[in-house]
């Protein structure tokens, strides 16, 4: 969501994600409101801190969760909601009302709007005497994005799936080789797929037209898909164990090299009508990738492109890349990459077995040790 | 890039700790980013301004302390000063460089009342 590319407080729409919220205010104040996430959904996932107040919200699929979230700021949801207010004083009124656009109110529940002023570090206050003091937070501005990829990516691991990231600029043929690849691995394994666009389901529609579930989620103003909307996509498709979960991003060769959605690996895909030098003009993306898929290699006898040259600017940024040559039409050099993945979920699969199996030597353990007493 | 997700990111980590210490009122916010990072000073300042409005960090003042590129080169076995990411040592000419400083993007401190 940046101004560079076009997007503020996005739109993220996420495929059947009505929802409902309660809210009870610190007061005692209760209200819900039922509405469809078209707008941002930029809630964090802890336990709320007092003074704020929390919605727990069902989903449309059956899965619960809390919110914290605190009205001092902007109160950014866009969508049409009907609230019923019992106030302290003990009035009530509903209102239905709409709003798209983020519009600011304080919600300071202190009956009357009291002021405290014993609220500073002492507790107490002095008159005349500032209470500003400095506090260290010491935190990185991506570490909120950073734990729910670390949930995500632990979640898929206690299942034993192989998580992949594709990224690349628009129209580099991410959706064709997607399609091919499901193909080709669908009788072996079972795939689910997320689709990252602004707009449209049109992708995801593609994908479920060969056969395998897929979630569309919509950024709306976004430029990148997030920990937080992958977490919910997944928990939508409910992927079955030792699986293989495919992460389409936005098309965007800037911003989603800094958002990690818990993957075990970011595939960046290149084709041939494009530069060679786009390694270097984008190499954030071509860094934080594991795996370049050179695309469209079925045309280069009529261009002027150079494979070698592209390989090498690749490399030069990231010495460790793993290359593939392709063509998703043709079907060319797709048995190397689709054996890196069959790789993948084999080594995936031996964690999960390992797992299981040390789960069922301590619950053996457990149960001798009961047996014991 | 994405300015905006990162000032809202730091307005997240602001609205939590003046929370926490039960602040009424944010006066600054200093950030380190690094000259290697992915964020653009000026773009993140323009950001700032736009999502604190109405927020408990209304009127805050931004400071960005700078933070210059450095790495180590594997072949001079040696830190040398870096301009870009994935650029080339500027004593020996090598790509074989790990940066090691200047790829930050922290909040490091707010002043709160």
């Amino acid at each position: 969501m940046c101004t560079v590319c076009g997007c503020g407080a996005g739109e993220v729409k996420i495929e059947g994600g009505a929802h409902e919220h309660t809210h009870v205010h610190a007061d005692g104040t209760v209200h819900t409101h039922s509405h469809e996430h078209e707008q941002d959904h930029a809630h964090g996932h802890d336990a709320p801190p007092a003074g704020a107040h929390a919605h727990p919200h069902t989903h449309a699929d059956g899965t619960t969760h809390v919110h914290e979230h605190v009205h001092q700021g902007d109160h950014a949801h866009g969508h049409a909601h009907t609230h019923e207010h019992a106030h302290a004083d003990g009035s009530t009124h509903s209102h239905a009302h709409e709003h798209e656009h983020e519009h600011h109110h304080h919600h300071e529940h202190a009956i009357g709007g009291d002021l405290d002023y014993g609220t500073g570090p002492a507790r107490a206050h002095v008159p005349g005497m500032s209470q500003a003091r400095m506090v260290q937070i010491e935190q990185d501005i991506l570490s909120k994005n950073n734990t729910y990829a670390a949930a995500n990516r632990q979640w898929f691991d206690e299942r034993g799936i192989f998580v992949l990231n594709l990224v690349s600029s628009p129209g580099s043929g991410k959706t064709t080789l997607l399609c091919k690849t499901i193909e080709l691995l669908k009788d072996k394994v079972a795939i689910n797929v997320v689709e990252g666009d602004q707009q449209t389901a049109n992708d995801a529609e593609r994908i479920r037209a060969t056969g395998v579930p897929a979630i569309q989620i919509n950024t709306g103003k976004g430029c990148h898909l997030d920990g937080h909307m992958v977490g919910h996509a997944m928990q939508r498709l409910q992927p079955k164990d030792e699986s293989l979960f495919l992460i389409e991003n936005v098309g965007n060769l800037v911003c989603p090299a800094a958002f990690d959605l818990g993957e075990h690996h970011k595939v960046a895909i290149l084709s041939v009508t494009e530069g060679e030098d786009k390694p270097l003009k984008y190499p954030d993306m071509f860094a934080a990738a594991d795996v370049m898929l050179l695309n469209k290699c079925d045309l280069l006898p009529y261009l002027s492109f150079d494979a070698d040259l592209a390989e090498a600017n690749a490399r030069r940024v990231n010495p460790d890349l793993t290359i593939f040559r392709v063509s998703a039409t043709s079907g060319d050099g797709l048995s190397a990459w689709l054996d890196w993945i069959e790789a993948g979920l084999e080594m995936q699969r031996g964690k999960h077995g390992e797992s299981v199996d040390a789960l069922k030597a301590r619950i053996a353990e457990l149960e001798r040790q009961l047996a014991a007493r | 890039m994405h300015e905006m997700s990162l000032a809202e990111g730091v307005l997240q980590l602001v609205e939590e700790t003046a929370r926490r210490e039960q602040a009424w009122r944010v006066k600054l916010v200093v950030l380190e980013i690094g000259r290697m990072s992915s964020v653009q000073p000026e773009a993140l300042r323009f950001c700032f301004d736009a999502v604190i409005r109405g927020s408990i960090a209304d009127g805050a003042t931004l400071e960005i302390v700078d933070v210059p590129g450095c790495g180590w080169c594997m072949k001079c076995a040696a830190t040398v000063p870096m301009q870009e990411l994935y650029g080339a040592c500027p004593t020996c000419g090598s790509h074989q460089v790990q940066a090691t400083g200047g790829t930050e993007m922290r909040v490091k401190e707010i002043e709160i009342e």
